[in-house]
Order: C-alpha cells, then structure tokens, then sequence
C-alpha cells in the first residue's frame, strides 16, 4: 500500500505491506532507528513518538494508520543542534543509563509537559507510568522531567 | 581525590542516546542482511520425534529451514564456571536440541528469509510431533523419589551438591543455643528484562574465513572465547566480537547464548550476514532468569540477642540445562557471603543444584549475593521477633567492630578471603539519624491504634564487588574456569589527546566516563582530552567484561595503572627534555618539572609530542607514550550499609506501600557520585520489586505464567517513592583508588529490607514470615485469616 507521511519536518511517501508497524516503518523503511524496541505487548513505552503531536507507543499502530500524519521522532526533537530541554535536563540530570528507553521516555515527557507544563512529582510519575526503565528507578528521569518544566519555563 | 574524580561529572555517554544516534545491535543493517527467527519447543519436557519444515521451507524469502540435525558437528555451550571442588553434572545446551527439549522455548529449529515478518510467517508453519514427558518445575520436587528425570548423568536431577563452612560445629552451637529458629525462606525466580532484549549479527568472509560478529554482550572477549575455542574450534584470531550499545544487561547478556552460536554457524552455511533478534516473549523463555532458591534457615542464639550459629540448606534451581557460569551462583557468590556484617562464631551453608523443566537460571544483578543477603538480614529479625528485641540492638550486638578489620569470617566460609575494611556501626548511625527511628515507633503504635498499618524494615548488609583474585577463584577451588583480571591500555597521541581502552564492557554503567575521570586526573589533562574505547575485541586488550560490580574496582585500577606506567615513561622524556635527571623530576598537574624549580617544566602534551615524534629521546626508551596494565587484585572489595524502608498497609486490600526509602552505603572512595547513585536507584528498584511484585512463575505443566510485561511485575514509575540517599567512606585497601564497587549494591541490600518493613507492619498480625513476592493477594490472605 501507498503512504504518505511528513517525518521530523521530511515528506516521505513508501510502497509498504499494509501489516508493517508503524515502529517497522519508522526504524526499517526510513531508517530512523533511535525509537527503540522494548517489548511485544506494547508495554513498555521505548517506541513513543508524536504524532500529529500527541505521544504514541509506534507498536500500536499500523504504519497505514499514521497515512498523512506529522510524525515526531527522537531524531527530530533537537532543533538546528541544539538539545530540546528535555534532552538536556535528562543528560544533566543522569536520567538515563543504558539509553534504551530514553527516546520513548524523552517524547512522553515533552508530550506529558506540554499538557502540564507544572506537573507536580506524583503528576510525572503518574504520566510516565506507561514507559518503563530498568536502570535508573524513576528517581532520576522524575528530576529530569522536574528539571525540564523549570527550564522550559524559563525560556518561555 | 582530584579535579575530576569525586566529582558529578557528566555523561559522555549521554547526549547520543538522548539523541536517537546510539546504534543498539537491531539498529544495525549490513547489505544482503537476512533474519533468522527460532522455533521454539511447545513443551517443557519432550523427545522430538520429527520436525516437518516442508511447508516452511516453501514459503515466500526463505533461504532455509535448519534443525539440530543440522548442527550436530557443532559442540554444545561450555560451562565455564562449575562449581568448585565437587563433581558437576554439566548439561549445555546446543545450538539448537536434536533429540529432547528440557524447558519450554528452547530452539529446535531456525528459519531464515529475506526479512523479519517472511521468517516468522514461516516459522509458524514448523510442524513438530513431540512426545511429552512428565514435568517438574520446582527443585524441591524435582529431588524427590520418583520425580521426572531430566538428564541420564544427572541421578535425581542433582546437578552439584556443594558446602561450605562446619556441619558438625554449627550443629553443636545451634543444640547448646538459649534459642532457635527454624524457617523457610523462598527467594523467588526473577526474569531480569533488560529493556533491550538479546539479539546477534554474525558476518562471514570465506577468503578469509573470518567472523565478524555483533552481540548483545556484557563480555565481548570471553563471548569470543568461548565461542571460538569451545564451541566451533577455531583460532580466537578469526572471529571479531562487537558489542553495539547495549541496552542494559543485569548480568543476562553475559553468557554465550545458543542463538549466538547459530547465527554465527549460519553465516558461514548461507554465506550471507544475518541478524537474530529476540523478541520480549522469547526473552522472557530463552533469556536466563535469576535467584529462585528454596532454603531452610536455622539460626540459634543467646538470650541476650549473640548469634551463635547459622544452618543453611538451601536447593537452587537450574533450570532444564545448564548456563555459562550457572553453578558458581549459589555456590561461590552464596555460601560465601553468609557472614553478612556479623561474627557469627558458627557456619554452616550445603547446596544443592538441580535440574527442572524451567528456564537456565544464572546471574541476574547481586548473583548469589541478594539471596545471601536476603538469609541473613532475615535471620536477624526472626532472631529479634523471637527475643523480642529490637531489631536495631539485634544488629549491633552482632557487627563485626570496626577494630577486627581485616576480618576472616568463621568456619572458613569465605576460602580465606577477608573482609577489606569497615565500619558497620556508622552507616547505621547516619540512617538512623536521617530517619529518627525512635520517633517512627511512636508513630507506628499510634498508627496501629488507629488501623493503620506501618512497619519498618532494616538490611545492614555486606557484599563482594569485584570478585578476584584469579587464582583464589580459579586454581584455588572455586571452580571458576579462568582469571578475572581486567585490562587497560592508554596511548598520549601526538596531539596529546588520550586513548584509553579497556576489556570491561559497559552498558550503562557510565564507565566511559568514569574511566575518562580517573586517567584525565592522574595525566592531569582536561577530561574533554580523553577518549574511552570499549566493546570491540579488535582494538581493546582482553578483557573479563563488565559484571559482578567489577569496572570499578578492577577496570578503572587497571586504567589507574596504565596511567602510571605513561607517567614513569613521561617523567624519562620530560628530563631528558630539560636536560635534568630522571630523579630529579617531579610529574604534577599534567607538567614534569625539575624538583624546586616548577618553572622548568615540560607539560604532557609537549611531552606526548616529543614521544610520538621519537627525535631526541632518552637512551633506551622507545618512542610513543602507550601502556597498557592488567590488575588482578589482592581480594574482592567488601561495600556495607544500611537500608531502611518503611511501608504502609492497606488492611482492606493488603497493597503495600512503600511510603519511605532511605539507604546510607559505602562504597569506599566514589568516582562520580552521580553515577554511584543512579546505581543505587537503579538497584533499589530492582531489589523492592522482588520484594513485592516480580515472580517467575511456571505452571505443573513447565509453561511460563508470567511471560510478558503484562504477567511480569517490573516497578513503572508510579510504584516507588522518592529514595533517600546518602553515604559513609571506608576506602578500600584493596586497589591504589580505594573503590568497592557499586553496581549490585542497591539490589542485594534493598529486598530484605523491604520484607522486613512487611513483617513489621503485620506483627499485629502475628505474622513473623512470609515469602515473597508479597503482593497484596497474599498479603490480603494473611490478614483475613489471623481475623485482624
């Protein structure tokens, strides 16, 4: 089937097999593999992207669904090289170890503060509980994400 | 300490993985790819009668379908650690089973197509006949008379019976003590789930019969090894181990899988590269899985609170064959730590490891060490329950004094190893301080009258990090089948930027930047100026990798020594430069300067630059600054602390929660506290989750219950406080930085911990002991039925 799709700011249009995941598009067709795999029950959040701006989990939709859609990825998020404050706070903060959830956690934050852009601690671990990290506890990706609304704010 | 050690340096590692640009191994696509995908035993115990692939081999991109007859030239996995002075009956897996499966999810054949989807379509249409045999699943059963046998050279499933300490002694003790406790005590099966499953890539060029191979690897060298030199029989020099990023490990991406193996051997049969990837499904069957001891505990003591004596029997389970280092787990990193922080004057610890129609149990995060822990820490409260102390003075009474150090523990339970240094009563003090002990016991009477329930908890424990020395481990009787040094090497280019590589292999840990930390302080240069290289066997020194808390204590000595054999040859050059003698300069602050006068200095750069040159040097010494350091240490590092947690339950429901966390560790001297404390996050987390919510469950029938992140309780975000964190320093006088260690150290401390904040809570209850996971169910049961 033919799609089409804008990606980080990119027209793309592909001849794909209509069961292709959107995450399969994404990391296979296009190669843009910074949105990760975690699981097969769409648990654990490592492939959340935006589309048409709101977080997603990339394994639960069909690549055909996302047809005409503006996509998001982590590949997309810093601007002209300059880290999104999220990326910052996470990289200033350790919220992350091995990196594997990061994107996925990275996107559902700047969704999650988007929404609310003052989220309080409970607020932030209640938004992330669908993205799921083994290495750091949550402590430190709770900091971050805390960290990025003040600096967003700042900014603002 | 210096400019950058001690301090919060931040990740080097970071900003590509907050980037997206970090290639893990299934981000990786070589030309003329294909996939191979596995198909998996229905059955946990079953002789294949007959694999029919015809349907399969027709389908649309396969190359091919292959069984485990196929493969019948190639060796099955080595055990490389069995354990030690006793008769292990090894059964490895192949690459993939011919004749019988023994657990649920082992390979029985592969299929490979052009891509992904085409190889699972035709992995679908395998038809297997099995026969199916009778199945246990727990090691206790699995011992008894007449229980399904697994393995012909395994008689009643034993794989080792294994002992340390003095039967005889510890049974006098624990007969002439004022009291004795008996107990049960569970530590559950875990399945480790890093987020990143497995995966392999292997790539063969005939002209050269070389192997170029990507894995999913904590240790790219002893994979390499041991896939070459015990697997396929081939020279270690034609195969090149590549670990990608690797999202996370917790010790389960250590052993030299099956899957590994048959890629590799399919790339050579296809002649085309090809990835294996696993699934989260697969992972949760055919990646190992962690603990799942059954042990009897006897404790005595006196009426005043001394422990005289501890009787462990324990039987751990397996699983249906053996994994890499499978028997040392509850052997050598078990029995041996059973001293914990205490002078129990009485040990005694026997072993049996088993066989069952479950998962490969082996290293997950602690190995060995959280159970030990979790024995220990719980003997002490069932000893407090049963005086009716208080579990703090239990504690005290029993701590090994900071004047004993070193300490052998008794019984010789520890091979002669002795605890570094320690001072048990200061993190214990400084927690109690953070958490006003006296003023929660107020509190949680109150509470109590008023239905609510709190408890609190202590873990005061100990454990091994960087487990050494070679030969204590290897000749000396531990079974395990090699060294356990670690390697360094570190080049000053031209420029006099720095190289440093390292055998460990990280994966999260942050060693890139912790190891730039240590060889930018001792070369004196800006940490910007060094570059750490790691998880390529073509371009680092062998290497045992990164486990068992190890790159710390023993990878980063190993770049601390490297360093100083570049600063011995730099303060050569550096005289022969100011035309001084070698004794009478001094190399600081990155300069070598003639002593008393600092201004005739030559700074390393100049220096590198020189060497690199190699115009003028001294008589003798070759040009370039590169050296490279092997450290075995004397003994592993002994960290300690004390956690503290406080949970509150709900009578109605039995959830728990947990409403405070604090943990005050040493660790010795720390590198980054930063990362020190993201692995001790980490860890926590994965040590309360034992404690209440993961279990791997197997049903009579040999499936696994809890195989996806649906029936797999791992903690989200929502589940765990704020953690509270602070330290005490006892540097180790085991390696010149006086580190111990810290990647297992939340987890073997944390679950104990918790438990007994549980037990606490229940004491209205008359509860004094139940085995986890303690989920609200059974937590619910236990209040129904003592009528609350």
């Amino acid at each position: 089937m033919k799609i089409s799709m804008k990606v980080n700011g990119v027209d793309y249009e592909n001849d794909i097999e209509p069961r292709t995941l959107l995450v399969q598009y994404l990391r296979e067709t296009l190669d843009l593999t910074g949105t990760n795999i975690g699981c097969d029950t769409s648990q654990c959040g490592a492939c959340t992207i935006h589309v048409n701006g709101e977080a997603v989990k990339s394994c639960t939709m069909l690549a055909v669904q996302a047809d005409g859609a503006t996509i998001t990825t982590i590949e997309g998020l810093a601007n002209d090289g300059e880290l999104h404050p999220v990326q910052k706070a996470f990289c200033e903060n350790h919220g992350l170890q091995c990196g594997y959830c990061t994107p996925g956690m990275i996107m559902a934050s700047v969704d999650m503060l988007k929404n609310n852009p003052n989220p309080t601690e409970e607020e932030i671990r209640h938004g992330l509980e669908g993205n799921f990290c083994r290495c750091t506890g949550y402590h430190n990706i709770v900091k971050s994400v805390k960290a990025a609304a003040v600096s967003m704010k700042g900014g603002a | 300490m210096g400019k950058y050690i001690g301090e919060s340096v931040l990740r080097k590692e970071d900003p590509r993985m907050v980037t997206g640009e970090a290639k893990y191994l299934d981000d990786i696509k070589i030309p003329g790819m294909l996939y191979a995908v596995v198909k998996r035993s229905d059955y946990a115990h079953a002789k294949i009668k007959n694999i029919d692939t015809s349907e399969a081999t027709k389908m649309p991109g396969v190359l091919g379908v292959w069984t485990g007859k196929d493969f019948e030239d190639v060796n099955p996995m080595p055990c490389a650690w069995q354990a030690g002075g006793i008769t292990n009956n090894a059964n490895t897996p192949r690459v993939l089973e011919i004749d019988k499966v023994t657990f649920t999810g082992q390979g029985i054949a592969v299929v490979v197509a052009e891509d992904r989807n085409l190889a699972e379509d035709a992995c679908s249409k395998i038809n297997v006949e099995y026969e199916e045999l009778p199945v246990v699943v727990s090691a206790e059963d699995a011992i008894k008379p007449g229980a399904p046998q697994l393995h012909e050279n395994a008689p009643n499933n034993i794989c080792m019976e294994w002992e340390c300490g003095n039967e005889d002694g510890t049974d006098k003790a624990l007969s002439n003590s004022d009291v004795v406790v008996k107990e049960q005590l569970v530590n559950q099966r875990l399945i480790p789930n890093s987020m990143e499953p497995r995966g392999a890539i292997a790539e063969y060029k005939s002209a050269t019969e070389e192997f170029t191979v990507w894995l999913t690897s904590q240790a790219p060298h002893v994979h390499r090894l041991l896939a070459t030199a015990f697997v396929f029989g081939i020279p270690e020099t034609k195969m090149r181990v590549i670990a990608p990023h690797v999202g996370g490990g917790f010790g389960c991406k250590i052993f030299l899988y099956p899957e590994y193996c048959l890629v590799i051997a399919l790339a050579k049969k296809i002649g085309r590269p090809i990835k294996w990837m696993e699934t989260r499904s697969e992972n949760f069957q055919a990646t190992t899985h962690g603990r799942d001891h059954s042990t009897q505990i006897q404790v005595g003591a006196s009426n005043d609170g001394t422990i005289t004596s501890l009787k462990v029997n324990t039987v751990a389970n397996l699983g249906g064959t053996l994994s890499t280092i499978a028997p040392g787990i509850p052997t050598t990193l078990y029995g041996r730590l059973l001293s914990g922080t205490y002078k129990f004057p009485n040990i005694y610890c026997g072993v049996k490891g088993v066989y069952t129609n479950t998962g490969m149990v082996d290293a997950y995060r602690g190995a060995g060490r959280p159970e030990a822990t979790y024995v220990v820490e719980r003997a002490l409260d069932l000893v407090a329950n049963k005086l009716g102390m208080d579990v703090v003075d239990v504690r005290k009474k029993n701590f090994i004094q900071k004047d004993q150090f070193p300490y052998t523990p008794a019984d010789g339970i520890t091979k002669g190893l002795e605890y570094d240094s320690g001072d048990y009563e200061k993190p214990l003090n400084k927690a109690l301080e953070m958490f006003n002990y006296t003023q929660f016991r107020e509190e949680q009477k109150k509470s109590r009258s008023e239905g609510k329930y709190l408890g609190v908890g202590f873990s005061t424990y100990i454990e091994a990090c960087g487990v050494a020395p070679s030969a204590w481990v290897g000749v000396g009787g531990e079974g395990w089948g090699a060294g356990l040094w670690e390697s360094a090497n570190i080049r000053v280019h031209l420029t006099g930027k720095v190289v440093v590589t390292t055998g460990s292999s990280p994966h999260g840990q942050g060693t890139e930047t912790t190891m730039a930390q240590i060889a930018a302080d001792e070369l004196g240069l800006p940490f910007d100026d060094v570059d750490v290289q790691y998880n390529d066997t073509l371009g680092t020194p062998f290497g045992y990798g990164t486990y068992g808390s190890r790159s710390a204590a023993v990878g980063g000595t190993a770049v601390f020594n490297a360093v100083q054999k570049v600063k011995q040859k730099a303060l050569r050059i550096g005289a022969h430069m100011l035309e001084a003698s070698a004794d009478d300069v001094v190399y600081e602050d990155g300069k070598v300067s003639v002593k008393g006068s600092p201004d005739q200095a030559k700074t390393i750069q100049e220096i590198a630059g020189a060497a690199a040159l190699g115009y003028s040097l001294p008589e003798g010494d070759e040009p370039f600054l590169d050296e490279t350091a092997y450290f075995d240490p004397p003994n592993t590092t002994w960290p300690f602390g004390t956690h503290i947690c406080v949970v509150e339950i709900e009578e109605e429901t039995g959830s728990v929660k947990v409403k405070k966390y604090l943990a005050v560790d040493d660790v010795g001297n720390v590198v980054n506290p930063m990362v020190v404390d993201g692995q001790i996050h980490g860890g926590i987390a994965q040590g309360v989750a034992q404690a209440l919510w993961e279990s791997g469950e197997y049903n009579e029938s040999g499936e696994l219950m809890s195989g996806s992140l649906i029936d797999y309780a791992i903690p989200r975000t929502d589940c765990l406080p704020n953690l509270e964190l602070d330290r005490t320093v006892t540097p180790s006088p085991t390696n010149p930085l006086g580190v111990k260690g810290v990647g297992e150290t939340g987890t073997i401390a944390s679950t104990p911990a918790v438990v007994n904040a549980v037990i606490d809570a229940l004491a209205p209850f008359g509860v004094t002991n139940l085995n986890m996971p303690l989920t609200s169910q059974k937590i619910w049961n236990v209040i129904q039925k003592k009528g609350g």
